[in-house]
């Protein structure tokens, strides 16, 4: 019984860590790993998502309806940003990190000015399971549970519907796209608006298990950023197993080691992959597609 | 043009009365007083009240006219939580703004950060946080609590109460490492024993590794000594996962007031030793809330920094009408005498000629199930005793220094 128990333990953890990596990355993963646009407010989008998630749930809202708030939030955003900045520099990376980056402390320091420097949260729903000598949050499960749906559901909408094929047509031929008839500038606005609502998401799930403070994006960019260039362009072939193989990393050495070799062995994974294989993960294993 | 001899040495006569004019006019203006403070960044929460009780002091010493006669100005500077912030400000107060004192510093960090500047330019710095202790330093006057006033008397209470089995989780910079060194000592000491310590980077805000960690110890009772925003969010997991133990601090509540921004009860169970919390509940605390919320009526809570800032402005009102100047040797003459004393919100606090720390009167907060506070345990008077029984005398000598358990003052 122990052993299960141990098991156990070690799936929550590597469960936890997958989760937070996929959840986070899931947006960036659209619009840096699709759309080739570097997005330095990534972080910011998730803090509006978990801002509006929070005032939501406190105005009485249930929290599955106040995510779904902060997620749509998030993406009205995202589309405004895109119509106003970002359609400017879809052939500029370079200028497409400085215009974001001024994005990212434009919302943080006017969150700071407007909302002050902390915003009371939600607590954080469905209590505790027992196991053994342990107990376990259960809403850290449902939050590996929502990271799987979200693949799943991503891979739905990207194969599976119109929008997803249209939007993956259009990223990767823009010109063919247009021929045959596509509005490609609204197909990019709301693919951005898409990765912008999943980094809302993103913000809305961790928002009750975090403190609210403007700069809270920042403890998600770093990890996000890692598992979009480990995964390299596409989200299903790249950033899930990216993920899986980073929380594997991450958990593994903060177990053994402390949260410090946990942060270090995600770094050292990027330079090593970056270095053995430059297309990231996804440019490795298509190769064995063809 | 040139002069004649004879003008020449008019001339010189006047510039020598110019010049020797000069000290009695700067003594008529007004005293100023630097503020370096972070008022934006991860530390604004608990912080931007310091500049607020600054200010109060300033306008009631100002009411009531001023230091010997002379007004005080406030030349106050944002830090932005950013210690690269702290040494660029120090300089320009110390260097450009030419102020007669500094209050400056919220992390250790940035304490260490500016205090060589401070040494530099000779300036002398109040720093009015509490801290892991040991700045032997005689360009800095120390309001704030450390280890010998807060761990000395926390520890030990924790331990009769739940427990000798400990688990320490500190912070990963020199606030964090030399506070843990303090509670392994006095754990020691105390008989009990440590059962795992986790030092966290700043900016790690999930737990999930550590709050099994802590469960799969035998700890009575957890050490949290989490600083910043990210590192909070640990309590509301450890709510979430039911850890139950209590937990001991010498920072929560009494600097982030988290029991105000954190839902119940995800602090429930926290003690804190602190020399200063809005809830204490004397005639001197309430006098010193009512008239903070009549200047700043949308303050968000009265800390231990402010309380120890409101106190610092008036013993230097204190140090320079004794001393006739705001020269920095008479002041540090009359700080040598070792009755500089106020009677403030916390009671009466007096500084330590040796270490140029202050003496606290230490509370023991409880954080209730609906996070409401009580007070189990009050120690009056403790002094900061540790740095001059080590050996370290600022009456005699200046080593600028800092000095822990493990790095005590060298024989002398």
């Amino acid at each position: 019984m122990d052993f299960f128990h141990t098991i156990f333990s070690v799936m929550y953890q590597f469960g936890d860590a997958f989760a937070f990596l996929v959840i986070s990355c899931a947006g960036l993963a659209v619009i840096f790993g699709m759309m080739g646009i570097i997005n330095l407010a990534h972080g910011e989008f998730i803090m509006c998502g978990a801002y509006v998630t929070s005032a939501a749930g406190r105005a009485g809202l249930p929290l599955p309806l106040a995510i779904l708030c902060g997620a749509l939030a998030a993406a009205i955003v995202g589309i405004v940003v895109e119509r106003l900045v970002i359609r400017h520099l879809y052939q500029r990376p370079l200028d497409s990190i400085i215009a974001t980056w001024g994005i990212s402390l434009i919302a943080t320091q006017g969150v700071l000015i407007l909302l002050g420097p902390t915003m009371a949260g939600v607590g954080t729903p469905l209590g505790s399971m027992a196991l053994g000598e342990r107990s376990y949050s259960i809403y850290r499960l449902v939050l590996f549970a929502t990271s799987i749906g979200l693949l799943g559901s991503l891979y739905l909408l990207f194969y599976r519907t119109r929008f997803g094929v249209i939007s993956r047509a259009t990223i990767q031929k823009p010109a063919m796209a247009r021929a045959l008839g596509v509005d490609t500038r609204r197909v990019y606005g709301l693919t951005f608006g898409l990765g912008a609502g999943l980094a809302g998401l993103a913000g809305g799930l961790y928002a009750p298990t975090m403190t609210m403070v403007p700069t809270m994006g920042a403890t998600f960019i770093v990890e996000s950023f890692v598992t979009v260039v480990v995964g390299g362009a596409d989200i299903f072939v790249g950033a899930a197993p990216a993920a899986a193989v980073l929380a594997i990393i991450r958990a593994s050495l903060t177990a053994w080691y402390g949260h410090l070799f946990g942060q270090i062995g995600l770094l050292v994974a990027v330079i090593v992959v970056i270095r053995v294989m430059p297309g990231g993960l996804s440019g490795f294993l298509k190769r064995f597609q063809r | 043009m040139t002069l004649t001899p004879h003008g020449m040495r008019f001339a010189a006569l006047f510039v020598g009365a110019a010049i020797s004019g000069m000290p009695a006019l700067a003594q008529e203006g007004p005293i100023r007083i630097g503020v370096l403070e972070d008022q934006s960044g991860d530390f604004a929460a608990a912080t931007a009240v310091k500049v607020h009780a600054i200010e109060l002091a300033t306008k009631e010493i100002n009411d009531a006219g001023g230091i010997a006669g002379r007004p005080i100005e406030l030349v106050i500077y944002d830090t932005q939580s950013d210690n690269r912030r702290y040494q660029e400000f120090m300089r320009r107060v110390l260097q450009q703004d030419e102020v007669d004192v500094v209050f400056a510093g919220f992390s250790s960090a940035s304490r260490e950060a500016y205090r060589p500047i401070a040494n530099q330019f000779d300036g002398l710095v109040f720093y009015n946080n509490q801290y892991e202790g040991g700045v032997c330093d005689d360009n800095m006057i120390v309001t704030g609590a450390v280890p010998e006033q807060q761990f000395s008397t926390l520890i030990p209470w924790m331990m009769e109460e739940f427990g000798p089995n400990v688990y320490t989780l500190a912070a990963d910079y020199n606030f964090g490492q030399i506070s843990a060194e303090w509670v392994r000592q006095i754990v020691a000491e105390n008989g009990g024993t440590m059962v795992g310590e986790e030092f966290i980077p700043l900016g790690v805000s999930q737990f999930s590794q550590t709050i099994q960690n802590i469960q799969e110890s035998d700890a009575d009772f957890v050490v949290t000594l989490l600083v910043g925003s990210a590192q909070a969010s640990y309590y509301e997991q450890a709510a979430s996962a039911d850890v139950g133990l209590p937990m001991a601090s010498s920072v929560n509540v009494g600097q982030g007031y988290e029991h105000k921004r954190f839902n119940p009860p995800s602090l429930a169970n926290m003690f804190v030793t602190t020399n200063y919390i809005e809830e204490i509940d004397t005639p001197a605390s309430n006098d010193f809330v009512e008239r903070f919320r009549a200047m700043f009526p949308d303050e968000p809570y009265i800390n231990q920094e402010a309380a120890n800032s409101y106190i610092a402005v008036n013993l230097y009102k204190q140090m320079v009408e004794r001393a006739g100047t705001t020269d920095h040797d008479a002041i540090r003459a009359v700080l040598g005498e070792g009755d500089v004393c106020f009677d403030g919100p916390s009671g009466n606090v007096c500084l330590d000629p040796q270490s140029q720390h202050m003496s606290h009167t230490i509370y023991l907060a409880k954080v209730g199930d609906d996070h409401s506070i009580t007070f189990p345990r009050v120690w009056e008077n403790i002094e900061p005793y540790w740095l001059g029984d080590a050996g370290c005398d600022l009456t005699k000598n200046d080593p600028s220094a800092q000095y822990t358990p493990s790095n005590p003052p060298p024989a002398q």
